[in-house]
């Protein structure tokens, strides 16, 4: 219950702190906006190849814009934590009886509402494009982009831990984040690929993440493409968690 | 070492850190012991130690060996119960810029478990003690240099601690902070709190610490209250300078049977004597004597400096201000 109110608690700071500056939302969501509309159009002429996914080009497209908005809005999080371990806002925290591992949640998790909020907004803007999504897809579409937002939101905290570096960090984490995007299909199907270019795909946890979240706008919610996607995203942000929060315990200002 | 009436024990506290060019023996066994109520000083250099030590003992850096008992509890045991009772000022502070100075003491105190009502009680409070009614609602980056300070402590304190730990606390404030800063450190110790500090200012040493340390290399070199490590140079200093040769004006004093010890500190010839007022002449005698035309001199009672000097082979002074 401890963790739970820790978490809550430093939830609440971090979100008061955001809030006050909402114009962050709406930064983070013109790259997906333009995706949505300056390269989504060129889909249309692609989507009718044999080996393109069914759903038209929108319903392909837009899953793979969500886990895309996961990887990069959460992957640059670790910025603000090593101006924070500048100030000694980290040790500080860390000086009182605070669960170590509530200080790294609670900063995911306003990471994850955040992306949850921009999530909401470019499904909204896509509607009107032709996209179709059943409520219940949505709530899981929902839920599989939190916890990739929550994965890579730990993993860049975790990173910037390890290196306290803005110029070391940017390269690391960009130059990790690029193969793993060009690799999960959400550009163009991974359908469409080579199958030496398919088989590299498939270890890609993000590829499975997109996969799923193609199957829920469909409405196929209860197959085994989205038990994978949500099952492999899941034990990945478990492990992320708890690595990055050991990682607050640990930190050397 | 358990000590139960000592606010903090040491044993061969040590610490290392891995670096490119080898083992760097940052902290090598320190034996502390601070009193319950006393305003306890580490002065020494930069690079010294001091921060390594503080924040190993303030549970932030894991000891590389030794143990330590902090505010009743042992440190490498029970790191959590020591969190619950001391406070922890870092050189950088803690506070937000892009918060409020007021919601940072809230939020600092729900950290420690206060309910709201509590925790905006407690926040208020701290404010006007510190003086900060006029930036309480101000975002904390537009503070100037002296509240911010005061902010940090107040942080530190939120939830009480028995034991407060601030890492150089006037570092970078204008005099008139720096004294602010030192009524502070002084209330706190009237309150009954104990005060572990960091400093590299031999003056905030001998003003405010009841007893302190003076930490070189990771070592201890020497302990007391300001007035006893002062006697231990004994006697006065005589600091002067000739034209010509500064180890021929060295060698010519050495001998002197009224010279207690002497060295040269680049062109400066520093001697320890008994007494100044009869060394004086006589130095003025001899040199005359040999033809070695005097430039300056000093005549001053014992600094912590010489203390340090006496101790290092270096003066603290030539160390420079922290980075």
């Amino acid at each position: 219950m401890k963790l739970a109110a820790d978490t809550w608690l430093v939830f609440q700071r971090y979100f008061s702190i955001f809030i006050r500056n909402p114009a962050w939302v709406v930064v983070g969501i013109v790259q997906p906006a333009l995706y949505l509309l300056l390269f989504a159009p060129l889909l249309k002429s692609v989507a009718g190849l044999s080996g393109f996914p069914p759903g038209g080009a929108y319903n392909v497209f837009v899953p793979g814009l969500l886990v895309q908005l996961g990887l990069f809005g959460a992957s640059g999080v670790g910025f603000n934590l090593i101006a924070e371990l500048r100030e000694g806002v980290v040790e500080r925290l860390r000086v009182t009886p605070v669960s170590r591992l509530a200080l790294l949640l609670g900063k995911a998790l306003r990471d994850t509402l955040t992306i949850l909020i921009q999530s909401a907004i470019l499904i909204a803007l896509a509607f009107p494009f032709g996209l179709k999504l059943q409520p219940l897809g949505l709530v899981v579409v929902l839920g599989l982009v939190g916890l990739i937002g929550l994965l890579f939101a730990s993993i860049s905290y975790w990173v910037a831990l390890v290196l306290r570096d803005e110029n070391s960090f940017a390269p690391v984490i960009f130059t990790a984040a690029l193969p793993l995007l060009l690799l999960s299909g959400v550009l163009l199907p991974m359908s469409l690929a080579p199958s030496w270019l398919q088989t590299l795909s498939t270890i890609n946890p993000l590829s499975h993440a997109v996969t799923a979240a193609r199957a829920l706008f469909l409405g196929h919610v209860a197959t085994a493409d989205v038990a994978q996607g949500v099952a492999i995203v899941a034990v990945l942000a478990v492990l992320a968690v708890a690595g990055a929060a050991r990682a607050f315990g640990r930190a050397i200002a | 070492m358990a000590n139960e009436v000592a606010a903090i024990a040491t044993s061969e506290l040590r610490r290392t850190f891995k670096g490119r060019r080898g083992v760097l023996e940052a902290v090598a066994g320190i034996d502390l012991e601070v009193h319950h109520g006393e305003i306890f000083g580490f002065l020494g250099p930069n690079g010294a130690g001091k921060t390594t030590t503080l924040r190993m003992l303030a549970t932030l850096l894991p000891p590389t060996s030794g143990e330590a008992q902090v505010a009743g509890e042992d440190l490498l045991r029970h790191p959590e119960r020591v969190r619950r009772k001391i406070g922890y000022v870092g050189q950088v502070g803690g506070a937000s810029p892009d918060v409020t100075g007021r919601s940072e003491l809230v939020f600092e105190a729900r950290l420690y478990g206060a309910d709201p009502a509590t925790a905006r009680a407690r926040a208020e409070e701290l404010i006007t003690a510190l003086d900060l009614e006029v930036c309480a609602d101000r975002k904390v980056k537009t503070y100037s240099g002296g509240q911010r300070r005061r902010l940090d402590m107040g942080i530190g304190l939120v939830h009480r601690p028995e034991l407060l730990f601030l890492d150089e606390p006037t570092t970078g404030l204008d005099p008139q902070s720096r004294a602010r800063m030192w009524e502070e450190v002084t209330r706190l110790r009237e309150a009954g709190t104990t005060v572990f500090l960091t400093t590299h200012y031999l003056e905030e040493a001998d003003a405010l610490c009841d007893r302190l340390a003076i930490i070189d290399h990771g070592r201890i070199v020497a302990r007391g209250t300001p007035d006893q490590l002062k006697r231990e140079v004994a006697g006065d200093v005589i600091t002067f300078s000739v034209r010509g040769e500064v180890a021929a004006a060295l060698e010519l004093v050495r001998p002197q049977p009224w010279v207690k010890e002497a060295s040269a500190d680049g062109e400066m010839v520093r001697l320890y004597v008994d007494r100044g007022e009869t060394a004086a002449p006589n130095l003025l005698r001899l040199l005359d004597s040999q033809g070695l035309e005097l430039l300056t001199l000093s005549l001053s009672r014992p600094s912590l400096d010489d203390v340090f000097l006496r101790q290092t082979g270096r003066s603290l002074r030539e160390t420079g201000p922290a980075a």
